[in-house]
């Protein structure tokens, strides 16, 4: 009996993906794999602006849905990513793109990290160069011999 | 002691600092694209004259607000008082986007008990059943409201329930600064 209950529970948690899974992701039929590419790309660098940290292909939630229509209609009407991309960002800004333009604006988002890596190690560098040798310490024949017996 | 040893204290102030200024944007408040752009275009059915239609041109000439909201949506709720009065006091035309509401193939069951049940403020509401209007204005989260002047241009979104502050700082001044603009 217990045996059983263990064994529905385990198969209950295998399956649990899989169900949720199933429901989210419509399927849609592309012409061409080109164009399915497209989409493909597309659906995984668009921010869901709801959720705000799941790009439109993992999200279930019904902007989403509607995001990866708009996205299938023009891909499937013959437009380019480029063009489903400024169509995004002239109505949701440049915050709907995972990877967001290089510009004025988002200079300090691209530039500071590796700025910020150089400066440490730069600082890094001359800190242990400039670090005091520590003095070779002399000893005389005294303390040689007690340095010697503590070895022992 | 040598002034290098504190820049790695003054390095660590200023990221701290900044890292915690972060911490209390909002990071719902989007800047708008709109800003200063033309209010796209839609010509959608009414909710209650279905076989009316009511479109961004219609409005042209007045100082208007679109205000996406839909009956699930629950800060719609919580906004409505404010915004009825707003609507109201200063008659401001406002024309609400009910955005994907349930059951809209028949014009929303949900959306007219709601409306009953609350009160109307709005000069008109057009129906958006599949949401395509709501992505050509950008809409992420309901409810948002949009400003537009007499020409048709956006000039101010608010995102999220308007709230009685935002009201007086920001949408009085601006409705009648921009109601002096020529049309």
């Amino acid at each position: 009996m217990k045996q059983s209950i263990r064994l529905f529970l385990l198969s209950f948690f295998i399956a649990l993906p899989f169900t949720l899974y199933a429901g989210s992701i419509e399927t849609y039929t592309f012409k061409t794999p080109e164009q399915e590419a497209i989409y493909k790309g597309l659906v995984k660098e668009l921010r869901c602006l709801v959720c705000q940290n799941q790009d439109i292909a993992d999200s279930n939630a019904e902007l989403a849905q509607d995001l990866r229509r708009q996205t299938y209609e023009m891909i499937t009407a013959g437009k380019s990513r480029d063009d489903v991309v400024d169509y995004m960002v002239l109505r949701y800004g440049d915050f709907v793109l995972y990877r967001p333009p290089f510009k004025m604006k988002t200079l300090l988002l691209w530039v500071g990290p590796p700025l910020f890596l150089l400066l440490s190690l730069f600082f890094l560098v001359k800190f242990l160069r400039n670090r005091p040798k520590t003095a070779e310490i002399e000893l005389d024949k005294k303390q040689r011999k007690s340095m010697r017996n503590l070895l022992k | 002691m040598k002034k290098t040893h504190l820049i790695p204290l003054v390095v660590f102030t200023l990221l701290a600092l900044l890292l915690y200024r972060g911490l209390s944007l909002n990071s719902r408040n989007i800047p708008s694209p709109f800003i200063g752009k033309p209010a796209p275009a839609f010509d959608l059915p009414r909710l209650y004259q279905k076989d009316q239609r009511i479109s961004v041109e219609s409005m042209k000439g007045k100082v208007w607000v679109m205000n996406v909201f839909a009956s699930w949506c629950v800060s719609c709720r919580a906004e409505h008082v404010v915004l009825t009065n707003f609507i109201r006091n200063h008659k401001v035309p406002t024309v609400g986007l009910n955005y994907k509401d349930y059951g809209t193939e028949d014009y929303g069951e949900e959306v007219l008990s709601w409306l009953a049940q609350l009160g109307n403020p709005y000069s008109a509401i057009a129906v958006d059943t599949e949401g395509r209007t709501g992505i050509d204005y950008g809409v992420y989260g309901v409810p948002e409201s949009f400003v537009i002047d007499k020409k048709g241009i956006i000039r101010y979104k608010f995102t999220g329930p308007v709230d009685q502050k935002a009201v007086i700082e920001t949408l009085v001044p601006l409705i009648l600064k921009l109601r002096e603009e020529p049309a």
